[in-house]
């Protein structure tokens, strides 16, 4: 086992690099890539409706990063990343050639439209056949490298770099060095203060590699959602539901005997009872996963919108109060909001390690017999 | 419409329910200052778990 860990680690980190490393490749590519707009979106986002639709965007995943946008030209400052389509065999190009959803990206003899950051399968002309809101074209599976995966994947590398130091680290003594040093007292908190006191001494152990992975790629996703790049990824609905159902299905598989009899035949409590309890205890099951579900994901979200809106501010109350006293509102109030945002972003880690290990410590807890 | 009355009142629910629950951690820290770490925790784990019910109901209503 321990020559076979480096390896695995070394295989992990260099497919992650690949994946990458490819994206910058395209990156550069199309780096800063100009070209003229058409859309009636488009043009200085100034009305409180372009900037509802312009936070919306923001929330949304996307197949490029677009750092700032030229309000009076409409150029987009941004790269691109990889779009990876399955549909009669693999499309691979570059989402610079939907121009940001205004042109028809052609592959292999098949044509692609960007709508609302899904794609549709069109044809050459790249008309979308509407029903509603909703486009009726086809949809193929999409696996393309988004601004989510890229951040998920940068999130990977970041976190085998800082723990492989720290690894390595204690191989030359008890003290870690450089970069470890801050994050041991961080590992320790979690054992010491989300995994021991909740699942128990004797069992803990098991289940600290999931619950330090989940920890800490949480934090610091939801910490480069603060930074300037544009990531939303914890809050994206699909991806706290993934990281709830490793908390269901880490709790179902390890759950003892009294667990199961908890749920579906509850001791110490009259039949009749028994019997009214079992459904109730079984919707339990599956409103924890929702709930850490949807805990995240809304309080993250929700910090991204307050955060728009409040630098939205500076637009909005321009006319009322001229350009520089609502700038200098605006500027206060995000600076206050992020720092609040910089213990969210903690807490929201810290609480979905503490429940998950608190529902875990619930499924193997032994009880006393009586 | 109405579903930004339902958000009002889930608002309104939560808000005394974390109310009521800071409230009493700091009662409870008041009285007994050498457990304020113990109290924070549970304060935070029943914030949570009141949020994530206050948060189903605001998506679910949207």
């Amino acid at each position: 086992m321990k020559k076979t860990t480096p390896f695995f680690t070394f295989a992990i980190a260099f497919i992650c690099l690949i994946f990458s490393s490819f994206s910058f490749a395209s990156a550069t590519e199309n780096n800063e890539q100009v070209h003229e707009e058409n859309h009636e979106t488009h043009g200085p986002i100034d009305t409180p409706d372009k900037i509802n639709g312009y936070i919306k965007h923001h929330l949304q995943d996307a197949h490029d990063f677009t750092f700032f946008t030229n309000g009076e030209t409409g150029n987009h400052i941004g790269f691109s990343l990889p779009v990876i389509l399955v549909d009669n065999g693999l499309h691979v190009f570059s989402a610079a050639k939907f121009h940001h959803g205004e042109a028809v990206a052609e592959s292999k003899g098949s044509y692609y439209k960007l709508h609302h950051g899904k794609i549709y399968k069109t044809n050459k002309e790249g008309v979308l056949r509407m029903h509603g809101e909703h486009p009726l074209n086809f949809k193929p599976l999409d696996l393309s490298i988004t601004k989510s995966v890229f951040g998920m994947l940068l999130t990977g590398v970041l976190m085998l770099i800082f723990f492989g130091a720290l690894a390595k680290s204690y191989k030359k003594g008890p003290i870690p060095t450089g970069l470890g040093r801050a994050l041991e007292p961080l590992v320790l908190y979690v054992r010491d203060e989300i995994a021991r006191p909740n699942i128990g001494e004797s069992k803990y152990k098991k289940f600290m590699p999931f619950l330090l992975t989940v920890f800490f790629f949480i934090w610091i996703l939801n910490l480069l959602g603060l930074t300037p790049l544009g990531f939303n990824v914890t809050g994206n609905i699909a991806v706290t539901l993934c990281l709830a159902l490793f908390t269901f299905f880490i709790v179902q598989f390890s759950a003892n005997k009294e667990y199961w009899g908890h749920i579906f035949w509850m001791p110490g409590v009259p039949p009749i009872m028994k019997v009214i309890l079992a459904p109730i205890e079984v919707l339990g099951m599956f409103t924890k996963p929702f709930s850490l579900t949807i805990r995240l994901f809304a309080n993250i979200t929700a910090g991204h919108f307050v955060l728009m809106s409040l630098i939205a501010l500076m637009i909005t109350m321009k006319a009322a109060f001229g350009p520089v006293a609502s700038t200098g509102m605006s500027l206060l109030l995000s600076v206050f909001i992020m720092l609040i945002e910089l213990l969210v972003a903690f807490l929201q880690a810290f609480i979905f390690t503490m429940l998950s290990s608190l529902f875990i410590g619930m499924a193997v807890v032994e009880h006393d017999h009586h | 419409m109405y579903n930004l009355i339902g958000a009002g009142l889930v608002v309104i629910g939560g808000g005394i329910g974390l109310g009521q629950i800071g409230g009493k951690a700091m009662e409870g820290i008041a009285r007994q200052p050498e457990a304020a770490s113990k109290i924070q925790t549970a304060m935070i784990i029943i914030g949570a778990l009141l949020e994530g019910l206050a948060f189903g109901a605001l998506i679910l209503g949207k």
